[in-house]
């Protein structure tokens, strides 16, 4: 029996055309850059805290959010109906294809998320999150110093006070 | 009745850029209109309206600082708030639609209420002392 061998050619188009189906942001692994440019997200939801990727939070997530925005984390965060059917379509447009949801419900908190728990347990203990500089798993801006425009590169990351990379 | 009132007290203002003197006009005839005796704004009753707690954890200073001149710190996430001060900060008291959003919002933290108009005022008499 004669089997014939893929060429190089096929190989390398192949592993190309693979690397193209994994989905952004998760392509690449150092370089992380996400969308937040949607204006009414950033008004509205960057001046309390970094604009947050839409990438990292689900659908039915970001969906969930806006439901409850008159309860948003302690505050009333409520929108005016225009800007808030933007920022839903942005989000929804947006959105990550990761499930962000435990025991069956969408996660509104992004540091719950699974993804973001493993990126940031080694590196941010609750001694870095104690410091000043930091205060909060929410304040991006701390450690990724590109947050407000939604590039959280690896080589970019400065923890205050040091820390392990 | 008062959002009529706000309404038409805004209703002169350039639907664009205003100054924070516009602004005070504003909350000026609402104050008027809400209280007959009202003498005018102060910024000293401004200043202590900004700093002090209002039956909540919070005062405005709390996030913005008590001289708003420099940048301010959110309280529970951290992220850096731009000056409030016009005079630090030329964005600032700029637009009705703006400040009327941020009244609104933050006094519910603060003080778990709307603001007066006449309060409103007197904070934006004490934010332009500020240099």
């Amino acid at each position: 029996m004669t089997t014939s061998r893929p060429s190089l050619r096929k190989l390398i188009a192949f592993a190309i055309a693979a690397g193209a189906l994994v989905p952004a942001p998760y392509a690449t692994a150092g370089s992380k850059r996400f969308d937040v440019g949607s204006p009414a997200y950033r008004q509205e939801c960057g001046s309390c805290h970094v604009p947050f990727p839409p990438a990292l939070l689900s659908a039915p997530s970001w969906r969930a959010v806006m439901q409850g925005l008159p309860t948003h984390f302690g505050t009333d965060a409520s929108v005016d109906p225009v800007p808030r059917a933007e920022i839903a379509a942005f989000l929804e447009s947006h959105a990550g294809t990761r499930d962000t949801s435990e025991y069956g419900k969408p996660l509104l908190r992004l540091s719950r998320t699974t993804w973001f728990a493993k990126e940031h347990r080694k590196h941010v203990a609750p001694p870095v999150l104690a410091r000043p500089e930091v205060k909060s798993i929410a304040n991006c801006a701390a450690c990724h110093p590109g947050a407000e425009q939604g590039r959280y590169d690896e080589r970019d990351i400065r923890i205050p006070g040091g820390g392990a990379k | 009745m008062r959002l009529l009132s706000l309404a038409l007290a805004f209703a002169t203002l350039p639907a664009l850029a205003a100054t924070p003197a516009d602004l005070q006009t504003g909350y000026a005839a609402q104050a008027r209109s809400a209280n007959p005796a009202f003498a005018g704004f102060s910024a000293d009753r401004g200043r202590t309206f900004f700093t002090a707690t209002h039956g909540r954890e919070w005062s405005c200073a709390t996030c913005h600082g008590a001289t708003p001149t420099a940048p301010g710190k959110h309280a529970t996430t951290g992220k850096t708030i731009a000056p409030l001060a016009p005079a630090a900060n030329a964005q600032r008291l700029a637009s009705p639609d703006k400040a009327e959003k941020w009244f609104r919002r933050n006094c519910l933290d603060v003080a778990g209420r709307e603001c007066t108009a006449s309060e409103k005022g007197d904070v934006i008499a004490y934010l332009l002392t500020l240099k």
